[in-house]
């Protein structure tokens, strides 16, 4: 009985997902469309809500094109690792007060560990496509994570270290008992997440990996077809999850007025963080990468120690 | 125990988003340092100085057009002044005042066109849906004079084709009006931006010695500190009876050129404004032999003029030995010039950087590869 919950819990979210990433991609397009002074997709459906079910239909019917000197095995498996780890590491999030999958004692540990795994499907795609432009893509992809996977990591210490446990319900049970949200307490920690979650999404301005100006594509510059649907999916699922995750450190969670249900609430904040990024990726330009480097090891993770410091002093201090 | 590396031979075009059409880079790189570079073009050849051998003097106009599409006004000018000289034909004081309006016009549409690709390939989506907004108004102005939003064949040896419709001037100085504002607009946007300076302060640093030695000009060479600009070193047309400043910085790199090219639309607004003020309600717009006869006979002999395009300095030098069709036509197209220096440029550089100094070049292929 127990195996079927957990089957139908992995089916429903998937299809949540996939609905959740198809007006993820037309609200980002709309929302630049409108930024740039123009209306975004338009002619497929009312407002254009069919746009990003054209869009997967044309990729699924392309041709699936394997580049002759690739290497084969490596070229098909590097979708899939890029793309499960994304989904996987929402097992873990608690969308509402009785509304969740796994709950996990580690889950923070959980999430990050798991999300990281991505990385290597990235590197394995710039490899195994045998073109100089997507090698070049990884390799700064590869690089960029890992320097930004640090500061990630040590902000969200700080959240650990006054809540005292990894589980993502213990601690929007504590933002509830001390009546606010952990972005007050922690403020130094949401900004160094928030700039190093971009980072780690390749997002505009860090989006280095598939700099289209310079590297054609990135790393899946060889992918065609529903192989790099499932890069862009990755993507995509894995933006939310980094959303998601700053919603439940940072902004409470499910907590809400009551007027509205918690998971309405959860899915609002969460919209509020993706829209944030849609935002910077219409506004800036794409980040040097020396000073990106310098950026990530000289700035946010002295700061994000900085914060762990205070954190403690403050925590012990408290009692 | 030591890795075995090896130089990576990294082609960049003819097909790339970020070479403007068909250009080829040969790019030698160790990790992300480019070692050599070597430009190849000629992707876009039409033999353009050989098609003018064989047409009539008026037909060749059109051809001028495909040079650097973006500035063909004045590409126009260059060539019907070229043949003026030779015939010495006296130009109508309104026809001249016409062809600096349009060329200005046609000026700051092409740095508007630069301004947004430039910031695309510095990786900023936006801007260039706000420039080429802008840009559009300006091609309707020169639209409604011509016909044509970018090839224009607006000049005639002798004057212009076409006259200003009722209310075009109107138009215009409404138009410039709406453009110096919007040149505010983008100048809080992005020149201020972190982001956009980092990655041009300090980019593609080019020297005074460099810009003389290879014969660059235009906004590259200002942005230098070679303070050369045909308009007010060797006034020719009417410039010489407008109020304006040259743009020059010291700093050579590509954040000067960028500033250089901003300040260039806005001396551009000022020279149309006064022309729109200064021209004669009515006039000829065209020489009257011109007007006339298709098929102009030049007197045997030769004639170089040169003009100060968009991107630098466009020459053409006309042969004629007394016939219909002219004995020899060469063209300095500035972009062809000044695309050399990349070869000296790129070196040193990040790949990153290639697209940052290659677009602050502003290069037009179709000018490269006449």
């Amino acid at each position: 009985m127990e195996l079927v919950y957990i089957i139908l819990y992995a089916v429903i979210t998937l299809a949540v997902l996939l609905g959740a990433v198809t007006y993820a991609i037309l609200f980002e397009r709309k929302v630049i469309g409108y930024m740039q002074l123009r209306p975004g997709p338009n002619r497929h459906g009312p407002w254009g809500m069919l746009q990003t079910v054209a869009d997967v239909m044309k990729l699924l019917m392309k041709e699936d094109i394997i580049p002759k000197n690739a290497d084969k095995k490596v070229f098909i498996l590097a979708p899939i690792i890029a793309f499960v780890p994304s989904f996987a590491i929402f097992a873990s999030i608690s969308w509402s007060d009785n509304i969740y999958g796994a709950d996990l004692n580690i889950g923070l540990l959980y999430f990050i560990g798991i999300s990281s795994i991505t990385t290597l499907g990235v590197l394995m795609g710039g490899w195994s496509s045998n073109n100089k432009y997507s090698l070049l893509g990884a390799i700064r992809g590869v690089a960029q994570v890992i320097s930004y996977e640090i500061p990630l990591v040590l902000s969200v210490l700080g959240v650990v270290i006054l809540v005292g446990s990894l589980n993502f319900r213990d601690i929007v049970y504590y933002q509830e008992s001390i009546g606010m949200w952990l972005i007050i307490p922690q403020f130094l920690a949401f900004v160094v997440y928030m700039i190093s979650a971009i980072a780690e999404l390749n997002r505009s301005p860090f989006d280095l990996p598939e700099a289209e100006s310079e590297l054609v594509s990135g790393y899946h510059t060889e992918y065609s077809g529903f192989r790099f649907a499932f890069f862009m999916l990755a993507e995509y699922v894995y933006a939310y999850a980094i959303a998601a995750l700053a919603t439940t450190l940072f902004l409470g969670g499910w907590l809400g007025p009551a007027f509205l249900p918690g998971i309405v609430w959860f899915f609002l904040k969460m919209s509020v963080i993706v829209f944030f990024w849609f935002w910077l990726r219409a506004t800036l330009p794409r980040a040097r990468v020396d000073n990106l480097m310098r950026f990530g090891w000289k700035v946010l993770i002295p700061l994000a120690l900085l914060n762990i410091v205070i954190t403690s002093i403050i925590k012990v201090w408290m009692g | 125990m030591s890795i075995k590396t090896e130089e990576m031979v990294l082609n960049m075009g003819p097909q790339h988003p970020s070479t403007h059409g068909v250009f080829r880079l040969k790019l030698h790189v160790s990790g992300e340092t480019i070692t050599k570079a070597e430009p190849v073009m000629g992707y876009l050849h039409r033999g353009s100085e050989k098609l003018a051998e064989g047409f009539i003097y008026t037909q060749f106009i059109p051809y001028t057009d495909r040079l650097d599409y973006l500035n063909a006004m004045t590409n126009n000018y260059v060539y019907c002044a070229g043949v003026e000289k030779l015939l010495g034909w006296e130009i109508p004081e309104r026809a001249e005042y016409l062809r600096v309006i349009t060329m200005e016009l046609n000026r700051i549409a092409s740095h508007l066109v630069w301004w947004g690709t430039y910031l695309l390939d510095i990786g900023a989506l936006s801007p260039f849906l706000y420039a080429f907004k802008d840009r559009e108004i300006v091609l309707d102005r020169l639209n409604e004079i011509s016909g044509a939003r970018m090839t224009f064949n607006y000049m005639r040896v002798g004057g212009v084709k076409w006259d200003a419709p009722a209310g075009w001037i109107e138009k215009v100085q409404e138009t410039v009006k709406q453009i110096s504002e919007s040149i505010e607009m983008f100048n809080t946007l992005v020149t201020g931006n972190e982001i956009f300076q980092s990655r041009t302060i300090g980019v593609g640093k080019l020297t005074k010695e460099q810009v003389i030695d290879w014969g660059l000009s235009g906004p590259i060479a200002r942005a230098s500190g070679v303070n050369i600009d045909l308009r007010k070193t060797e006034p020719y047309s009417i410039y010489d009876r407008f109020d304006f400043d040259v743009p020059v910085a010291e700093e050579g790199d590509a954040y000067a050129r960028y500033k250089v090219r901003i300040a260039e639309i806005r001396e551009s607004i000022k020279i149309v404004e006064q022309a729109c003020s200064q021209i004669p309600a009515e006039g000829e717009i065209i020489h009257k032999k011109g007007a006339r006869i298709m098929m102009i006979k030049p007197p045997a002999g030769e004639a170089y003029t040169r003009a100060e395009a968009s991107k630098g300095e466009i020459g053409v030098y006309v042969v004629s030995n007394g016939k219909t069709k002219p004995y020899r036509v060469k063209l300095r197209r500035p972009s062809f010039v000044n695309v050399a220096i990349l070869q000296d440029l790129l070196v040193g550089a990040s790949i990153q950087d290639v697209v940052a100094i290659f677009g602050s070049l502003d290069v037009v292929l179709g000018e490269v590869d006449a």
